[in-house]
């Protein structure tokens, strides 16, 4: 590659979504000078560029927002600072050296940064993930695919409709899709318990009567050319289907609200080490991954509830990315951040002691009236009384550096 | 009536074979195919091997043209540019039982006339792949990998570009002889022809009857599959079959598709419902189990889809037992040659079939050379597998080549637009996936399904609702969502 293809930037954040643009922003802010983003779509904003019902900012801003109006906020700040954000800009692979090579259709070229900032989000999981028996026909969509088609291209998806799966997507798609005429049949969920808010349980599904069925699972698909109908069963507490219990339900369409992984090839062709819990990248305080000066934030790190989150823990990155750009490394963070087994996941997994910091938790399961305590040796740190923690709400605690020593691990329970 | 000398049914791979060798002659050849693409059957529903030869019957057609279309295909693949790796294969074993059946194989296969069988120990499998399950193993130097929708497309793109037709969506529904011919009746018209070459696949025994030649039954093997991500194809260096069971055929095994997934499958059930495609929970759970014998790195996380076909095997109805591949001209049935039973392994026997029934051909009438005929195909250049410097030339050329529209499979626009634009052509989601690779991946179209359809609408012109995932009746949209409504 000639050297004109080859650029130099302090930081190059990859994604142009709420994290990456939230990232860029305060990096800019904290007088970082040279900060590119590469966005693969033709305009920047993630995927908030499809969510076009309200409810986003309340932390963040303080009002309700809709996607649309929450992502021009990054960008048109980003604009102001003067930030470059190159669209349309697949970026193909990152060195553990932090070089990046991207391809736009003007050519291919290479960014070497001082640090790389992963922001890529996450992608849906599938029925062929699921392995979800029966016939393949037209009419099977993840629920952000189908936003996608309704919102962004004005393309109905289906009208008699089948939601498997209770994640937030499939709760704002079961509103969408009654709203423009169709007929949501219901949504099934595997688990004793919805996997989306509370809030999306009630705005989405109870205010327009679409019935929510616990404990269900889609067993079968029917249909040749188009999806003529499911087969639904109960499901026992291993998730088992229960023989006898099966329903069918005609249908066009079969909705798939199943989950979300964070989007890691890139890390991982990087040769950043990943976390089996989040799939997301092992981080320090910093949101550092293993590899010095690559950070990761939003969902491609963890899959988060809200999207005012994903982008405060952008912003929280760029002070520690900024000194690492300047000083070329991070204080060492030895300290692991251990869990009980009523913990789905944790956010960092690696402190150094010398720190305040925010530790980002999921329960696995959800607990009536529970207290969430931070430990070092014993000794208490921090601890958070909950009346209910659900998997599907993140949980924050801060902890100060008043309370924190530099040997031993920190360990997180519930009690 | 539209009128040729020569029209094949079934756009299979067998079809496109036999179209593309009678492009060697001046004849005019109509391909009838009854779904919306060529491979959407058995040969695209498969492992997608060249087989080597030895586990068929000595003196056999499938014997015979299975060694015959393993020699050949490295000059194949490369005339018609088709993925294609000689792996070699293992057949492993557990028992004493296994040993003496792999013996048997090895003598049948030297008979047949394939050549560097051996039996080895686990050393020397270790040596040439250690995730391989067994105690011992045949070792089958000749076998390979190809992708088998690429060779179907390329042997029907090589006959269009040589004179051949496609017609699509067209399902012969009755047959009537005519002087000098034959006059087909099809879901979309009438057609008539000279000759009639029965390429139908799972409906070959049916088109027989129709054609005048009652008798042949089939019976339907259902197999499942599930395909693995390319993390899993890491790990897996060359296929892996388990010793052939008590009736001479394989169970689930485990093998790496030519682009570095792996595929686990099939089981075998019998079916009656010859487009029964559905894959059920018990069959799944099956390959699971099985699978983790044959490769250590099965994993459930790994699944990113699972899929069935069906083989057509021809069989005795009284015995049961099953039988050669039937190719046939016969004298009171002028006018027809017939393929019936082309199962596994069917795509390794196309070509030589092929040249067979051209022979067939050419000894009843005179043949005149296609002095046009171009035996070279070349397939849609993969972006992603080139190296940087021609990835620059390729977007200098084409800025196209800078639009990356599958994430997983680094697929380009203008790789799925060639697919699009080619003469023979691809209207469907599947079809643009077998052609480019776009939504294969480990995200099954999460990003690019929303750009193909949108690509394929503005390419064809076509309305919201022609839009077909594969399928036929597979539309895939009901409409706009609101009238005057804008896409983005």
């Amino acid at each position: 590659m000639n050297e004109a293809m080859v650029l130099q930037r302090d930081a190059v954040v990859i994604g142009g979504g709420p994290a990456g643009l939230a990232a860029a922003i305060r990096l800019r802010e904290k007088g970082i000078e040279s900060v590119l983003v590469l966005e693969r779509e033709r305009t920047a904003g993630g995927i908030l560029r499809q969510c076009i019902h309200d409810g986003f900012g309340l932390t963040r801003f303080g009002e309700s927002l809709s996607g649309p109006e929450y992502a021009e906020r990054f960008v048109s700040r980003a604009a102001e600072l003067g930030i470059e954000v190159r669209t349309d800009c697949t970026v193909l692979h990152v060195s553990g050296e932090h070089t990046v090579t991207a391809v736009c259709p003007a050519g291919l070229f290479r960014v070497r940064a001082k640090a790389v900032v992963l922001a890529m989000g996450c992608r849906e999981r599938t029925r062929g993930a699921l392995a979800i028996p029966g016939s393949r026909p037209a009419g099977i969509y993840t629920a952000g695919v189908a936003q996608s088609y309704i919102n962004l291209q004005n393309v109905m998806v289906g009208r008699e409709v089948v939601i498997l799966g209770s994640g937030d997507i499939g709760l704002i798609m079961a509103r969408r899709l009654t709203l423009e005429g169709a007929h949501v049949v219901g949504v099934f969920e595997v688990q004793p318990y919805p996997s989306g808010l509370a809030r999306n349980i009630q705005q989405c599904l109870n205010d327009y009567d679409i019935p929510l069925y616990l404990s269900h699972t889609v067993v079968d698909v029917h249909g040749r050319g188009r999806v003529t109908g499911v087969t639904v069963a109960e499901c026992d507490a291993a998730f088992r289907p229960i023989a006898g219990t099966e329903r069918e339900y005609p249908c066009d369409t079969l909705v798939l609200s199943v989950g979300l992984i964070p989007e890691n090839e890139l890390s991982l062709g990087a040769g950043v080490e990943l976390d089996p819990r989040t799939k997301g990248a092992l981080v320090d305080e910093n949101c550092q991954t293993g590899i010095p000066g690559i950070f990761a934030a939003g969902n491609v790190l963890h899959v988060h509830d809200l999207v005012d989150f994903v982008s405060l823990e952008a912003e929280a990155l760029a002070e520690a990315a900024a000194s690492y750009i300047r000083d070329g490394a991070l204080a060492p963070c030895p300290l692991a951040v251990e869990t009980d087994g009523s913990i789905g996941h944790v956010i960092p997994q690696r402190v150094s002691g010398t720190k305040s910091f925010t530790l980002w938790l999921r329960v696995r399961k959800p607990l009536p009236g529970c207290r969430i305590c931070v430990r070092q040796n014993g000794r208490l740190l921090a601890q958070k009384s909950l009346p209910k923690a659900l998997p599907a709400e993140m949980i924050q605690l801060r902890i100060s550096v008043e309370e924190l020593d530099q040997e031993h691990s920190v360990e997180v329970t519930t009690e | 009536m539209k009128q040729y000398d020569v029209i094949v049914i079934g756009g299979g791979v067998v079809g496109s074979a036999v179209a593309r060798e009678l492009t060697r002659y001046r004849l005019r050849i109509a391909v009838l195919e009854k779904e919306s693409d060529v491979c959407t059957q058995t040969s695209g529903r498969n492992t997608g091997m060249l087989h080597g030869g030895f586990l068929y019957k000595t003196g056999s057609l499938k014997a015979e043209c299975c060694v015959e279309g393993n020699a050949e295909f490295d000059t194949v693949a490369r005339e018609l540019d088709v993925p294609f790796r000689r792996t070699g294969k293992l057949i492993v074993g557990f028992t004493p039982e296994h040993r003496e059946r792999l013996e048997r194989f090895k003598a049948r296969g030297e008979a047949n006339g394939v050549k560097g069988l051996e039996i080895i120990d686990r050393a020397r499998m270790n040596e040439i792949d250690p995730s391989a399950g067994g105690n011992f193993a045949m070792y089958c130097p000749s076998s390979g990998i190809l992708d088998p929708f690429q060779y179907t497309i390329a042997l029907a793109e090589n006959a269009v570009k040589n004179g051949a037709e496609y017609h699509l969506y067209t399902e012969v529904t009755g047959a009537e002889t005519a002087p000098g011919g034959h006059i087909l009746h099809t879901s979309r018209g009438e057609y008539a022809a000279r000759w009639v070459i029965n390429c139908a696949g799972l409906n070959s025994a049916k088109i027989s009857a129709m054609l005048g030649i009652p008798g042949h039954t089939l019976r339907g093997f259902k197999g499942q599959y599930f395909v693995l991500d390319k993390k899993a194809g890491a790990f897996a260096k060359i296929p892996v079959y388990p010793a052939p069971n008590a009736n001479n055929t394989f169970d689930t095994h485990a093998t790496p598709t030519v682009d570095g997934n792996v595929l686990v499958g099939p089981d075998s059930e019998v079916t009656e419902d010859f487009a029964d495609y559905e894959t059920t929970q018990r069959s799944m759970d099956g390959l699971i189990e099985s699978g983790s014998r044959m490769f250590s790195h099965m994993k459930r996380e790994y699944i990113i889809r699972s899929f069935a076909g069906i083989r057509p095997k021809r069989i005795d109805p009284e015995t049961g037992e099953v039988l050669d591949f039937a190719l046939e001209c016969r004298p009171d049935v002028p006018g027809v040659i017939n393929l019936v039973g082309i199962e596994s392994p069917g795509l390794t026997s196309a070509l030589p079939l092929a040249r067979r029934v051209a022979a067939m051909l050419a000894a009843r009438e005179t043949l005149a050379p296609n002095p046009d005929f171009d035996p070279v195909r070349r397939g849609i250049k993969r972006f992603s597998e080139q190296s940087a410097e021609e990835q620059e030339r390729m977007i200098a050329q084409d800025p196209n080549y800078g639009e990356i529209v599958c994430r997983c499979e680094c697929v380009t626009q203008a790789e799925i637009l060639q697919a699009i634009h080619n003469p023979l052509g691809v209207h469907t989601v599947n079809g643009i996936k077998c052609r480019t690779r776009a939504s294969m991946g480990r995200c099954q179209g999460g990003y690019c399904e929303t750009r193909i359809t949108a690509l394929l609408r503005s390419e064809l012109g076509e309305e919201i609702t022609q839009v077909e995932l594969g399928p036929s009746g597979s539309q895939m949209f009901t409409g706009p969502v609101r009238e005057g409504g804008n896409a983005e």
